[in-house]
């Protein structure tokens, strides 16, 4: 017990002695967990309209305007011709080309139909697919005004109606901000506890250092929980601290049990520190043990569904993502502070992550090896 | 020049001497690609709904088939009671609940008017928005059957998908994934090119040496140039055969203008290693935290021109947004020089600016 007493006052003294380190672990999270969520919006708004109108006829400067009302697209401007409005296209200055054909109101009156050409730039396939959607609903709209005014009391009017309402739970403003800050806090609570623990471990075996803690009679499990328990208490402050900053800055207020978000970061980074002991034990310089866990990191941010959701991915990536532990605690984390799920939700969770602790930590004590 | 050819000889055996490091060197971009490429994707499919059938009739079953039946969803279970919803939607089990009203048969052919409500599991508001989308557009598609009369005056819209027919997620994601790969892994080599000579004591020979400070630099970076140049020529390889995109402008332009980009990223992990001074702290400056402004700033994962105005502008800084321009530019569209001179001129100013920078500081004295 006392010699863990020392090897934790040293390591603490360690860690809080070389400053630059120290920025690293709370102010760049901070700073991050400030800055990001501002800029994660994928909402899909303003798109941008150019008009090629050949007809020039009543009908159609209605229906551009009527499309301009809508809020939603944002006209750049008339176009005389296609290839003028594919330019605007391919400056990213139009999203969406509609072409009105010439003679389109003549046919519209004498043959009851006309075409027009809608050209979307679709290299964002969500956006160019809402944008186009949204087109044909204003489109459809508008065909059904022109319709009621040619025919007022025709049975056309008449046809069944089946509308649709919707509504937004637990996040009526639909706010992304609720969404993306409790997931960032995950990502920086295990790269301080993966990464700053592999790297603490392997600067010993590069300095040489861990020599001399080998020749004297600690122990292994005091060696290791030495390391362990600075960083444990470390991703639990940062934890806390990213709550006051999502509290302040963005008035987010975890709406379930915030009791059960610290028992579950507690399982949590034990796991996870379990992974930064394990990547240490098989490397050999900062610079291995640096690449291969900001490689596993890397990998376990893109695929936790912090950014893209997971059900969106093909079924072989969903299979990888159920051995990745950040994935479930980026679920949790949502689920208890934006829903307010409660124990028996999370409880499966929990359970995973537990094995994932167990699983990790008994792997790298094996192959950690005192005198290597 | 002798003596330059021995200093970029001396790095070459630097780096190709740590196996482990040159394997993650070349196997990290492969595998990137891959992973990422195939796995991110916003395209919504087959996501889990429930169902709060009150009426329970045959025009309510053949809705919910037709929902059931479509790649965007998945019924994943029925609900009895409105109380049901709260719980399936804390469990996470389902993203929407479909609540269809009792006599929906009967109002829909005696009143002409019925109203389904969808309520969506708003935590995630990009996939609510899209998920209310797809099922009003599929429950409006339902409805055109009971009405196959023909309509006068019928506007009907041609729509044409430019550049991505299939609206695939690949085509905006890899541009994106290139440019994040390629700058992560290039910054970091040459991080800690100068701050291990520091770390391990080998710089006072380096200053030692005849040799100016440019050279020093310029013979470093040169191996890490040709190792890009790897990776530039895999990562490409790999778009174009595994994940099928199209190469639509000049190939030339895009390899060089990604050879000028990897020079760019190389240059700035020139300026991380000479104003640092220990190995763990470049590379926690070169990867963490370049990694999530470069995956947030650049533009593939969130709409720059969503953000407020000065994270629009901050956005200007990160080398990777003039990059993934520039490759959806000439990969993907298809464009030529001329639309990008501006991307190329800012990528050259920002190496520029770099290069200078770390002259400045790559310092003759340790202290």
């Amino acid at each position: 017990m006392k010699t863990l007493r020392f090897i934790l006052e040293k390591e603490f003294r360690q860690i809080f002695r070389d400053p630059s380190i120290l920025r690293m672990i709370f102010v760049m999270p901070i700073l991050q967990l400030i800055v990001l969520p501002i800029v994660a919006n994928y909402e899909v708004k303003n798109v941008k309209i150019a008009v090629i109108d050949h007809d020039h006829s009543p009908v159609s400067t209605r229906m551009i305007n009527k499309l301009e009302a809508g809020g939603y697209f944002q006209l750049t401007g008339y176009c005389i011709g296609y290839k003028e409005a594919l330019e605007l296209v391919e400056q990213e200055k139009a999203d969406l080309v509609l072409e009105i054909p010439t003679h389109f109101e003549r046919d519209l009156v004498k043959e009851n139909s006309a075409k027009l050409f809608v050209a979307v730039n679709a290299i964002n396939g969500v956006k160019a697919g809402l944008g186009a959607s949204y087109l044909s609903s204003l489109l459809r709209d508008y065909n059904a005004d022109i319709r009621l005014e040619t025919f007022p009391t025709s049975r056309f009017n008449q046809s069944p109606q089946i509308s649709v309402t919707s509504s937004n739970w637990y996040n009526q403003f639909m706010s992304y901000k609720l969404f993306m800050v409790p997931g960032i806090l995950v990502v920086l609570m295990t790269m301080v506890g993966s990464f700053l623990t592999s790297l603490n471990i392997v600067k010993e075996k590069e300095i040489g250092t861990i020599e001399q803690i080998n020749v004297t009679p600690i122990k292994k499990y005091h060696f290791i929980l030495g390391k362990l328990i600075p960083f444990w208490v470390l991703g639990m402050i940062v934890l806390t601290l990213g709550l006051t900053v999502a509290r302040v800055v963005y008035g987010i207020v975890p709406v379930g049990n915030i009791g059960l978000l610290y028992a579950f970061s507690a399982v949590y980074l034990i796991a996870i520190l379990g992974l930064g002991l394990l990547v240490s034990t098989i490397t050999q310089t900062q610079q291995q043990a640096m690449l291969i866990a900001f490689f596993l990191m890397m990998i376990f941010i893109m695929m936790s569904g912090l950014y893209t959701s997971i059900d969106s991915m093909p079924y072989w990536a969903q299979v990888v993502t159920w051995f990745n532990p950040v994935r479930y605690f980026i679920e949790v984390m949502r689920m208890v502070v934006i829903k307010g799920s409660t124990f028996a939700d999370i409880a499966t969770n929990l359970g995973i992550i537990f094995i994932f602790g167990i699983v990790l930590n008994t792997w790298a004590i094996i192959s950690y090896k005192k005198r290597s | 020049m002798k003596q330059f050819r021995a200093f970029i000889k001396k790095e070459w055996f630097h780096i190709f001497r740590d196996r482990k490091t040159v394997f993650i060197l070349f196997g990290m971009p492969v595998m990137q690609i891959l992973i990422f490429g195939f796995a991110l994707t916003n395209e919504v499919k087959n996501a889990n709904i429930a169902v709060l059938d009150y009426s329970k009739d045959a025009k309510s079953a053949e809705l919910i088939h037709q929902i059931d039946a479509s790649r965007y969803f998945d019924v994943y279970t029925s609900l009895k009671t409105s109380s049901d919803i709260d719980r399936v939607f804390k469990a996470g089990t389902v993203k929407m609940v479909m609540v269809i009203p009792e006599n929906f048969t009967q109002n829909l052919e005696a009143k002409n008017k019925v109203t389904i409500q969808l309520l969506a599991d708003a935590s995630d508001p990009n996939l609510a928005t899209t998920l209310v989308n797809y099922a009003s557009s599929i429950i409006n598609d339902y409805q055109k059957q009971y009405f196959t009369e023909k309509l006068p005056l019928v506007v009907t819209p041609e729509i044409r998908m430019l550049y991505n027919p299939q609206l695939k997620g690949a085509f905006n994601f890899v541009p994106g994934v290139m440019a994040m790969v390629l700058m992560l892994v290039s910054t970091m080599m040459t991080s800690i090119a100068i701050v291990r000579e520091k770390e391990l004591g080998t710089m006072e020979i380096l200053l030692a040496s005849p040799l100016k400070p440019l050279l020093i630099i310029i013979s470093k970076t040169i191996p890490y140039l040709f190792l890009s140049l790897i990776n530039i020529s895999t990562i490409l390889l790999l778009s174009v055969f595994v994940l099928d995109l199209p190469i639509n402008g000049s190939l030339f332009l895009l390899v060089s203008l990604s050879m000028l980009f990897a020079v760019t990223c190389l240059s700035l992990g020139i300026l991380i290693s000479s104003s640092t001074n220990s190995q763990q702290v470049a590379m926690l400056i070169s990867l963490m935290g370049l990694f999530l402004p470069t995956i947030m700033l650049s533009g593939f994962m969130f709409p720059i021109e969503n953000m407020p105005l000065p994270m629009q502008f901050i956005s200007n800084l990160v080398p990777a947004k003039w990059y993934f321009y520039i490759v959806k530019d000439v990969m993907i569209k298809g464009l030529g020089f001329a639309a990008i001179w501006k991307e190329v001129l800012v990528l050259f100013g920002m190496t520029l600016f770099f290069l200078v920078v770390s002259i400045k500081k790559f310092k003759l004295r340790l202290s």
